[in-house]
């Protein structure tokens, strides 16, 4: 299955993708992800202002089939969500990390994104899970 | 060990995301994606793999009197060539399944849900006793094809000499599609017009590549099962597991159009006989979302503030752009119109009670 890894972004386990800016950072799943949901017909988002802790669920995605979890990458408060997924949850698929991105936060501790996946090492992650 | 179709290398072939169902590792969807896979059979046409249901041939000089003893539906009404709806009832009025019975010369095919078959089969063997008949479970050597669709009847016809315009509404007939003999009935589980195929598993393979490229002008994907849901449930046939089970009546179910009480003794006819005239205590509703949520199977219903139902099925729908769902709710609020809250993931989200179905089949008559 081809799929894309965006360069500018580390990976967690849970298929979540994270663009780091300063001390923000936007968040959304991987091209992958989106692939092995199907179709995305709604998302279900945090509100600005909540805090969730690394590995927290934080928003919902919704395919045709079932709901799935989207888990933190790193600790942080919830600055902006992406609110057109609402009318347009499609865009997950379309453009997963650009126009389908989730939300974007204030990172808590830098050091957390230590442990996350270069995209190199979540390329090898994905090889080795589909086999 | 999961069980596979004879068509398991042409999925794999057309690159589809399996999974596990009923037993079976079947197509979920291909490629194109389930909503894509959706539209195509509304709006033309659609190739499904349904071989993991069960078929079983019952005949014998008793054949009618056994099926008019198992299902709740007048049997008797399935002339040779035609095919129909039957619900099967235990004694309490809880669904054993629910079948379709096609009326084929000197025997009557039962088509069954795949995850019930063995239940079934053990379930006629119980109840046989005193009836002269042969029951046979066909289900490995037969494969069983859906094509659906508005151009359904323009993509099979050049395969086949029956004159397809003449084979109406749940009616069947036995013929050769690509060279193959198999039964062809005009029913489906889709809410659109089309075809449901019986043949046996060695020309499967043939048939199908036969049907990809008829229907390939007429823009026909290979539908896998998360459309062939989301295409069921717009019109609201009901699925066992989902709006049937052991536990619920089909009075409840809303088929009362399939229940024949007048048509002599079945069996669960003297509980449903009761539940008609003392009125069923819930019913099946189907709702919409008035909050924007997805209600999935399982969800609890809150009627002014009580848990009183849940959710059976429940997906957006994509022919209507509409989070909509069917539920359990006690008879007295079940009312059109109604209010109701749906419990997801912890909290409860508006929706109205609407008409069932949500979508009208557009048959041919």
């Amino acid at each position: 299955m081809a799929f894309e890894i965006a360069p500018d972004c580390r990976y967690a386990e849970n298929h979540e993708w994270i663009c780091v800016e300063g001390d923000t950072a936007t968040i959304g799943i991987s091209d992958y992800a989106q692939q092995e949901l199907t179709d995305v017909v709604y998302v279900e988002l945090p509100e600005v202002g909540q805090s969730f802790g690394q590995g927290e669920p934080f928003a919902v995605v919704e395919s045709v089939k079932a709901a799935s979890d989207v888990f933190m990458p790193v600790a942080g408060e919830v600055i902006e969500v992406n609110a057109s997924l609402e009318d347009a949850p499609e865009f997950v698929n379309d453009d997963p990390y650009g126009d389908g991105w989730f939300v974007r936060i204030r990172i808590a501790d830098p050091g957390e994104l230590d442990g996350l996946m270069d995209p190199d090492a979540y390329r090898a992650y994905v090889a080795a899970q589909a086999s | 060990m999961s069980k596979r179709t004879p068509l398991y290398a042409e999925h794999q072939a057309l690159d589809a995301r399996m999974t596990d169902f009923a037993g079976w590792e079947m197509p979920v969807s291909y490629p194109a994606g389930p909503l894509a896979e959706h539209a195509r059979v509304r709006e033309a046409l659609g190739l499904f793999d349904l071989s993991h249901m069960g078929q079983v041939a019952v005949s014998g000089p008793d054949a009618l009197a056994f099926l008019q003893h198992l299902a709740t539906a007048n049997i008797a009404r399935i002339r040779e060539g035609e095919a129909g709806y039957a619900p099967l009832c235990y004694a309490d009025g809880g669904l054993v399944d629910d079948a379709f019975v096609y009326h084929l010369p000197g025997r009557y095919l039962v088509v069954v849900n795949a995850a019930n078959a063995e239940k079934d089969l053990r379930w006629f063997d119980y109840q046989r006793s005193g009836f002269d008949v042969t029951i046979e479970d066909l289900s490995e050597q037969t494969c069983m094809l859906a094509l659906q669709g508005p151009r359904a009847q323009e993509a099979l016809q050049p395969l086949t000499p029956l004159p397809l315009e003449e084979l109406g509404y749940h009616r069947v007939a036995e013929g050769q599609v690509a060279g193959a003999q198999m039964a062809i009935g005009r029913t489906g589980y889709t809410g659109e017009d089309g075809f449901e195929l019986y043949l046996r598993a060695e020309v499967a393979v043939a048939v199908w590549r036969a049907l990809l490229a008829a229907g390939a002008p007429l823009g026909l994907l290979p539908i896998g099962l998360a459309a062939r849901d989301s295409l069921r449930f717009e019109p609201c046939m009901p699925l066992y597991g989902h709006e049937l089970g052991p536990d619920i009546t089909p009075l409840e179910a809303g088929l009362g159009w399939a229940v024949a009480l007048k048509k002599g003794p079945f069996i669960g006819r003297e509980a449903l006989l009761k539940e008609r005239l003392e009125g069923s205590a819930r019913k099946l509703v189907g709702f919409e979302m008035t909050e924007r949520s997805v209600p999935r199977h399982g969800m609890e219903i809150e009627i002014g503030g009580a848990i009183c139902g849940h959710v059976t099925s429940g997906l957006y729908a994509p022919t209507l752009d509409q989070f909509l769902g069917m539920a359990y709710v006690p008879a007295e609020q079940a009312a059109v119109g109604a209010e109701i809250g749906i419990v997801i993931r912890g909290r409860t989200r508006a929706a109205r009670i609407v008409k069932r179905p949500f979508y009208t089949p557009s048959y041919r008559r």
